[in-house]
């Protein structure tokens, strides 16, 4: 067990910032906190890695208590802040260093692990500039870097892609999975994609509580409500609640409303029974009626809808 | 103890690496010149006395102003989350940064041999007085590097930071000016906590085990105080 969370309890006043939490998270796995901002994902982190302290609760890394030996709990863990804290008039290879230091990397084993952390993160290009000259995705990765100079078992970053261009995310998302395969990886994030593109296991926060918790393929499963189609006829001389009865008595669908309609064509909105697939059908209808269908797509609920749906208040 | 001298060098290099070191150190050196020389010329007298007693009315805002950022600047570029977890002590820190602090002020103070040696051409001068008054100057400026890291570690702001550290600075520099108004039982407590009154008995010459005790502790008091502050954030 790589990280265990019993009840864990954070209030900033009265307010209850995580609220009696517990989850496990295995060596190896790559889990994701998801939630809305303020959900107390950060939070959860920041008691991780020992920064804050749980007003209730204890938290095992690789089974140290981060009650009992805070300082070996750091020394397993690598740590990126949403605020990614880099010293902007320190050049790159010099900061490293010193997270070395402070991590207690013996002296002789730091110019390996700077230099090996510039080649895994590619920051040679960069490695003489100041930081504060660096773009923001060449912060993050000198942010990692700093993360991992030690080489750690465990590594929790918050919110790694925040802030970053389309490719820059992509990029580091990359990086984040050729690390993962190695480590066990906290990461948080309010984007689904992100989850979905990185992640074994999702834990979904909402309110400073677990509301879900699974794999992203599991959760779909689970929380599969329905089936969304959209259905397009060209506009003839058919009465339209006349198709609208008719699309409606096919087996498995439950709803059928019309969305919009124009000069040439009629958008429907049906809802079906999760779990089924309707197009044959409502393509055979359809034809039966001697109509033309001008497009037809069904979907499931995604990731983001149950995302949605768990955490709208 | 490596861990300190992680913090320590990475700060003196900061120090370095900005313009503030250098600014401040001019400016140190300009004012202790003019008083230095105006003495020596005008007075025609060989003496550091009144270098000596101007120093503590510029350290006045001279260490507020380089103890500022010690802890500010690192809460609002969010650093200090990269310190607070790292396997190091908060102590550690804050020791780190008190010696690096100290040393820059060292070597501003070194800057002013330069006046004793001149002196030592022109006439005898009075060593004991002069070595005590170093010693006096280092222990002092520990004090007021203490209060200015304390404040510093209350707040990101680093003019704040500044304004308190200057208030508690000037109160103590004070409390030795006013004892005249008070009753004689609370002036000789405030006398006792002045930071000037310890002063001006170490660069007597006299090196008293009391004045010493007290600089010492007003370190201790004043580091432990940053330490619980900076561990607050665990109780917020």
């Amino acid at each position: 067990m790589s990280i265990k969370v019993e009840n864990l309890s954070k209030y900033y006043g009265q307010q209850a910032a995580v609220n009696n939490i517990s989850f496990e998270i295995n060596t190896g796995e790559i889990v994701g906190f998801l939630g809305p901002n303020g959900a107390g994902k950060s939070t959860t982190m920041k008691m991780i890695t020992t920064y804050l302290t749980p007003n209730n609760g204890k938290i095992f890394v690789n089974d140290i208590d981060t009650s009992v030996d805070s300082m070996e709990v750091r020394r397993k863990i690598g740590y990126l802040p949403e605020q990614n804290p880099l010293y902007l008039d320190m050049n790159v290879l010099d900061y490293l260093e010193y997270a070395a230091d402070l991590e207690s990397v013996p002296s002789a084993d730091i110019p390996k692990a700077v230099k090996k952390m510039v080649d895994v993160c590619g920051l040679s290009e960069v490695q003489h500039k100041d930081i504060g000259e660096l773009s923001k995705g060449y912060r993050q990765r000198v942010g990692l870097a700093q993360a991992m100079i030690h080489d750690p078992e465990v590594l929790i970053l918050d919110e790694p892609t925040s802030g970053l261009d389309p490719n820059q995310i992509i990029e580091i998302r990359n990086l984040i999975k050729k690390l993962g395969k190695e480590k066990t990886l906290v990461l948080s994030t309010h984007i689904m994609q992100e989850v979905e593109a990185t992640c074994d296991r999702v834990l979904i926060i909402n309110n400073g509580e677990i509301v879900a918790d699974g794999t992203p393929d599991s959760l779909q499963t689970k929380f599969k409500g329905q089936l969304d189609i959209t259905l397009i006829l060209k506009k003839d001389s058919n009465d339209k609640d006349l198709i609208l009865k008719a699309v409606s008595s096919i087996r498995n669908i439950e709803k059928a409303r019309i969305l919009k309609e124009d000069e040439n064509s009629i958008h429907f909105s049906l809802t079906g029974n999760k779990g089924t697939d309707v197009r044959e059908e409502i393509f055979r209808k359809i034809v039966s009626m001697n109509m033309i269908m001008l497009g037809l797509h069904q979907e499931e609920t995604s990731l983001e809808d149950i995302f949605r749906q768990l955490t709208s208040n | 103890m490596k861990n300190i001298l992680t913090i320590f060098k990475k700060e003196l290099r900061s120090y370095f690496n900005s313009p503030v070191a250098y600014i401040v150190i001019v400016v140190f050196l300009i004012i202790t010149g003019w008083f230095f020389t105006s003495n020596l010329f005008i007075g025609g007298v060989v003496t550091m006395r009144n270098v000596f007693d101007i120093i503590p009315f510029i350290f006045l805002f001279f260490i507020p102003a380089i103890s500022m950022r010690t802890f500010s600047e690192e809460k609002k570029s969010g650093t200090i989350e990269l310190l607070l977890t790292k396997p190091i002590s908060d102590m550690d820190i804050v020791l780190g940064k008190f010696f690096s602090t100290l040393t820059l002020t060292a070597i501003a103070i070194a800057f002013t041999l330069f006046y004793v040696v001149s002196l030592t051409f022109l006439g005898p001068i009075d060593t004991g007085s002069i070595i005590g008054a170093y010693i006096g100057l280092l222990l002092m400026s520990g004090v007021y590097i203490g209060i200015g890291i304390f404040a510093s570690s209350l707040t990101e702001n680093q003019v704040v930071a500044f304004i308190i550290s200057f208030l508690i600075v000037f109160g103590l520099f004070l409390l030795n000016k006013v004892l005249v108004f008070l009753p004689t039982e609370l002036a000789s407590i405030l006398e006792y906590i002045s930071v000037d009154y310890h002063f001006s008995n170490i660069a007597r010459g006299v090196i008293d085990s009391r004045d010493i005790i007290y600089y010492l502790s007003g370190i201790t008091i004043f580091l432990l105080l940053t330490r619980t502050s900076l561990e607050s954030r665990r109780w917020s």
